[in-house]
């Protein structure tokens, strides 16, 4: 089988990326899954708004909101998106510091404090929203 | 020349979108998508969460984070589209889709919370 | 441990097949032969229509890039009994086009390494001693990470965006246009905001971050990109919330 072949220049072998490509590699699919998370986070606003309309709305739809939130499916989807949701938050966390140069007075902050400053700033927003929504 | 000054500003957003996002977003769904409806604590009062929400502070991070987080997805999944199942020939298509979206998203927001 | 190990190399003869195929070889095991020193011993003893490039065979030129087992590795610096009792899969870096068996055709990042002007600009210098710039050794750590690559391309070969995308600069070229933008003696910045504030530059990036895994000599490429991000991104705003001031 005769390749195309001039005098000067041999036929160089390309090969077509598949739309798989982010199948083959562990990384590579655990990249995926990083960037799909961002789908949860918009369901999340979605349902975020959803509620707060319902309570915008007075107490019967809000309590109709309550209802239909535990129904299987959506209460699936919750926990799915919730999974996506904190995947995000542990991957931002750990990539921020890769990202950003902090100094202080003069010397460079660790990575590993980056990061714990983040999570410790995750977890005191945690605990304030969880004091203010729970009576 | 304006999509070169674009793309830096819409980065911004997706940046500012990400953090707040991974900072709010996982209490309020474990919450209100999983432990109120489970059962496991008690749903709060529909008279204690209004006056959360009424409160400005708590619309306005409300808003901010509603604003930011549809436009963090908005440009993710502009570029999941076109890099994961290379789609980069719908181009135009999945600006307006994803970037209108995330516009719609925020107006609703700002209604709803304006309502309150 | 066996005294023998096989290599599945990648052969392409444009002259004579339109596609790569496999070629076994069964080499010596040695504890101290790199997967460099299997090719030499393949090309020396067994088959010398083998084709690859290798050069000072201790991690710093940069030619003997391949894809071992699946991942972009300096073949100098992968032993072979990291792999035993094998077989060692050796193909060419991905991400480019193949010339023959090992050797791809790297034309492209050298098209578009000198678009980031990666070399000192300054625009006035008086003689020295006037004209002495100096340095402290904080001024060097801003940069010198940036000043370790090698060009071997191993980034290139796993950064998923430079197989996608065409026209995208790629890791080494930016993290090499970062190590001038973040020299102090440096007055370039404005001048590459111009290439790398684009669709094919910093913002076809998304981080997956393969390319600092693949590095051999630590640059962290990713880490270069996106703090490129962040400048370029606060330079577009500050010159759109305040246009009269100058970059």
């Amino acid at each position: 089988m005769s390749a195309d072949y001039t005098e000067f220049h041999p036929r160089w072998y390309r090969r077509r990326m598949s739309v798989f490509w982010w199948v083959s590699r562990r990384s590579y699919l655990i990249f995926v899954l990083r960037e799909l998370s961002s789908v949860f986070v918009a369901w999340s606003v979605v349902f975020l708004l959803l509620l707060i309309r319902a309570v915008g709305q007075g107490g019967p739809e809000y309590q109709r909101f309550v209802d239909r939130s535990s129904e299987p499916w959506m209460l699936a989807l919750n926990v799915v998106a919730l999974a996506f949701v904190v995947f995000h938050a542990i991957t931002w966390f750990n990539l921020a510091p890769q990202a950003m140069v902090v100094r202080v007075r003069g010397k460079r902050v660790a990575r590993s404090r980056i990061a714990l400053a983040h999570y410790a700033g995750w977890a005191l927003l945690s605990a304030l929203a969880a004091w203010l929504i729970v009576e | 020349m304006a999509k070169r000054r674009v793309e830096p500003l819409l980065w911004l957003l997706f940046s500012a979108g990400g953090l707040a996002a991974a900072l709010l977003l996982p209490v309020l769904l474990l919450f209100f998508g999983l432990v109120f409806p489970a059962g496991w604590v008690p749903a709060p009062a529909h008279a204690h969460l209004l006056s959360v929400a009424r409160n400005p502070l708590t619309r306005i991070v409300l808003f901010g984070l509603s604003v930011l987080a549809l436009f963090h997805w908005a440009h993710r999944f502009r570029y999941t589209l076109y890099d994961g199942l290379q789609l980069k020939r719908l181009s135009l298509l999945i600006i307006v889709v994803c970037y209108g979206g995330a516009l719609a998203g925020s107006g609703i927001a700002g209604y709803l919370l304006l309502g309150l | 441990m066996a005294d023998h190990i096989i290599l599945q190399v990648t052969r392409y003869r444009p002259e004579r097949e339109p596609e790569p195929t496999s070629q076994e070889y069964e080499i010596p095991l040695r504890e101290e032969w790199a997967v460099l020193d299997g090719l030499n011993h393949v090309k020396d003893e067994l088959d010398g229509t083998l084709s690859y490039r290798w050069s000072c065979r201790m991690g710093i030129c940069g030619s003997c890039g391949m894809t071992v087992n699946g991942e972009p590795r300096l073949t100098c610096a992968t032993f072979l009994t990291d792999y035993s009792p094998g077989p060692i899969r050796i193909e060419p870096l991905r991400n480019f086009p193949v010339i023959r068996d090992l050797v791809v055709e790297i034309g492209d990042f050298m098209r578009k390494l000198p678009q980031v002007k990666p070399w000192l600009i300054r625009h006035e210098d008086a003689a020295p001693p006037e004209g002495e710039v100096l340095q402290t050794p904080a001024d060097l750590d801003e940069f010198t990470q940036y000043s370790m690559c090698i060009n071997c391309m191993l980034c290139y070969s796993a950064c998923p965006i430079v197989g996608l995308e065409e026209g995208f600069l790629g890791p080494a070229a930016i993290a090499l246009a970062q190590r001038y933008n973040l020299d102090s003696r440096d007055e370039g910045a404005p001048e590459r905001m111009e290439v790398l504030s684009t669709a094919e530059g910093v913002w076809a990036c998304t981080f997956v971050g393969e390319c600092t895994t693949a590095c051999p000599k630590g640059v962290d490429p990713a880490g270069a990109i996106q703090r490129y991000k962040l400048t370029a991104a606060t330079e577009s705003l500050r010159s759109f919330l305040l246009p009269w001031r100058s970059a």
